[in-house]
């Protein structure tokens, strides 16, 4: 199991390297222009909860650049599965479905982490003040175990790259907005906090505020990621062993 | 080695493979001769436990394969019908993973690697990406890679499709030598020649069902030693002679001229099936 793992994560990780002088810029653009229009320009003047707004943008970039990088490895599986074959090459070696599954879900939390990493560094750069205790960073990981599951599921489950899409486009990127990235939830009617307190998301968001204002997230948070998390991961396992037809 | 019985796929309505039996001896170089949709790869697909089976039973040495059976695979070495290389990494980074993923230990893989590397003259192409490399050095490093973990039996789904005669040439001697070294050889080809060529004994396979098997040399004595062929009404119709004094005697009858050739397996399929082989069977 550890060694399917391993050998699956090495795979991505050669992958990743081969790659990293494109990734670093393409990571950092969405969230510098996000700092930018959102943090810098508009967001001077506005304080949220005592805190300034580049204060509770960061962790909330960090939340959505968690989810939506560890979501992106989707794409990825299933390109290198309908277009380069190479899920055959994994399937007909001695791994387990189990350990197929928790290597690339590895590797999209490595790419999760390096994408808030780039993120740090911004804040870093703006002078914005945070802690990071390591409550931080295990929400951090805990949400990209969700996303990178998820990722997994859907890339066995969707047929081709045009589907592939249309998640991204109803699921992640409404959830990107909405999941406690940009503004308060408290801001919003209570029907809509009600509603969207089922996001994972929005866990993974004020778990990770919480922590960098230097405040003990709700336990609650860690809870319902941990339970999606793994519910999305046993999907993905399932779902890997019915791509055998 | 490889026993195969009653082995059926079924996609919906359609019988991919067909209540299929067949036994592979240990060493022997076993070739699936069939026309496009035949069912060669899925069956290739089952016995390497990527599909799973409708019904029937595949044992590699004596091991069960399903699709979740770890001892089977590793029993199998499988080249694809379509080029499944990582394109942005390296020769050597493709052939890591692979050894990574079949439990071979760093100082075993890395030999292997060199070893293998050279054995399929690619050693001078180590650290080439797979999307500079052509075709056929595809293919070989492609063989190399299912060679690695050392495999009781190879499986070789199209080898040479789109390769240039030459090249093909070279992939059927590193065949040959592979088996020579031991290992039993699975191969599915359209290419009649290639059959004829390399393999011990053929299967003749259409729609899912074997037609017969037999080495090639039985096939092609079973329907004669010479043929002619014959334009009847836009369609050529070959016609097949025990001896070559037969058909010269044949011939002498006609008012046409007609050019004598050896009987091919393409022949032999014709006759049994009443189909060509391929659509390029050049
Ligand atoms: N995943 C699938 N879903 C539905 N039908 C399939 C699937 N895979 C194969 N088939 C069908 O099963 C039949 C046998 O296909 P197979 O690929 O085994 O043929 P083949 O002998 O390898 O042909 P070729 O020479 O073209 O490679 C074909 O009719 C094909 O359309
Ligand atoms: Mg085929």
């Amino acid at each position: 199991m550890i060694h399917g793992m391993l050998a699956v994560y090495s795979r991505e990780m050669m992958i990743l390297r081969r790659r990293l002088t494109r990734q670093i810029p393409s990571w950092s653009v969405s969230p510098l222009l996000y700092l930018v229009a959102f943090g810098y320009a508009m967001g001077r003047h506005v304080a949220v909860d005592g805190h300034t707004y580049m204060e509770f943008l960061i962790p909330g970039l960090v939340a959505m650049a968690s989810m939506v990088q560890a979501y992106g490895i989707s794409s990825e599986i299933n390109i290198a599965r309908f277009y380069w074959h190479i899920f055959e090459e994994i399937q007909a070696a001695p791994v387990s479905d189990t350990a197929y599954v928790a290597g690339e879900v590895l590797a999209g939390m490595t790419r999760a982490f390096l994408a808030v990493c780039i993120i740090l560094v911004f804040g870093f750069l703006f002078g914005v003040k945070q802690s990071y205790p390591p409550l931080f960073f295990v929400a951090i990981l805990m949400n990209s175990f969700v996303f990178a599951s998820l990722a997994v599921a859907m890339a066995m489950l969707v047929k081709s790259h045009a589907d592939q899409s249309l998640v991204s486009n109803f699921v992640i990127t409404p959830m990107a907005f909405l999941g406690g990235t940009f503004f308060p939830l408290h801001s919003l009617p209570v029907w809509a906090q009600k509603t969207l307190y089922f996001l994972p998301l929005t866990h993974a968001s004020k778990a990770i505020r919480a922590a960098s204002y230097g405040q003990t997230p709700a336990a609650v948070s860690f809870a319902v990621l941990a339970g999606v998390g793994l519910t999305f991961f046993s999907m993905a396992v399932f779902f890997v062993s019915k791509a055998k037809d | 080695m490889i026993k195969i019985e009653n082995l059926s796929k079924y996609y919906k309505s359609l019988k991919a493979v067909d209540g299929l039996s067949l036994h592979v001896k240990p060493g022997e170089l076993f070739a699936f001769l069939g026309p496009n949709g035949a069912g060669k790869t899925t069956t290739i697909r089952i016995m390497t436990g990527l599909t799973r089976r409708t019904a029937g039973s595949v044992s590699l040495n004596g091991i069960e394969v399903g699709p979740k059976s770890v001892a089977a695979r590793k029993q199998c070495g499988l080249v694809p019908q379509a080029i499944n290389l990582d394109r942005e990494l390296s020769v050597y980074e493709n052939l890591t993973i692979h050894g990574r993923l079949f439990r071979m230990g760093r100082i075993e893989r890395k030999q292997r690697i060199d070893e293998l590397l050279d054995y399929v003259e690619m050693g001078d192409r180590k650290e080439s990406l797979i999307k500079n490399l052509s075709g056929g050095m595809k293919r070989r490093v492609m063989i190399a890679r299912a060679l690695l973990h050392s495999p009781a039996i190879l499986f070789l789904d199209e080898p040479t499709v789109g390769l240039d005669p030459a090249i093909r040439r070279k992939i059927w001697a590193l065949i040959k030598k592979i088996q020579q070294r031991g290992t039993t050889v699975f191969l599915t080809t359209h290419y009649i020649e290639e059959a004829e060529f390399l393999a011990d004994r053929v299967a003749f396979i259409d729609k899912g069902k074997i037609i017969t098997v037999d080495t090639p040399r039985n096939l092609m004595e079973s329907i004669g030693s010479w043929a002619i062929d014959r334009f009847v009404d836009d369609d050529m119709k070959p016609q097949y002679f025990a001896s070559r004094k037969e058909a010269n005697d044949f011939i002498a009858t006609q008012s046409e001229s007609f050019t004598l050739r050896r009987v091919n397996l393409e022949d032999a399929f014709l006759s049994l099936t009443g189909k060509k082989v391929g659509k390029d069977h050049s």
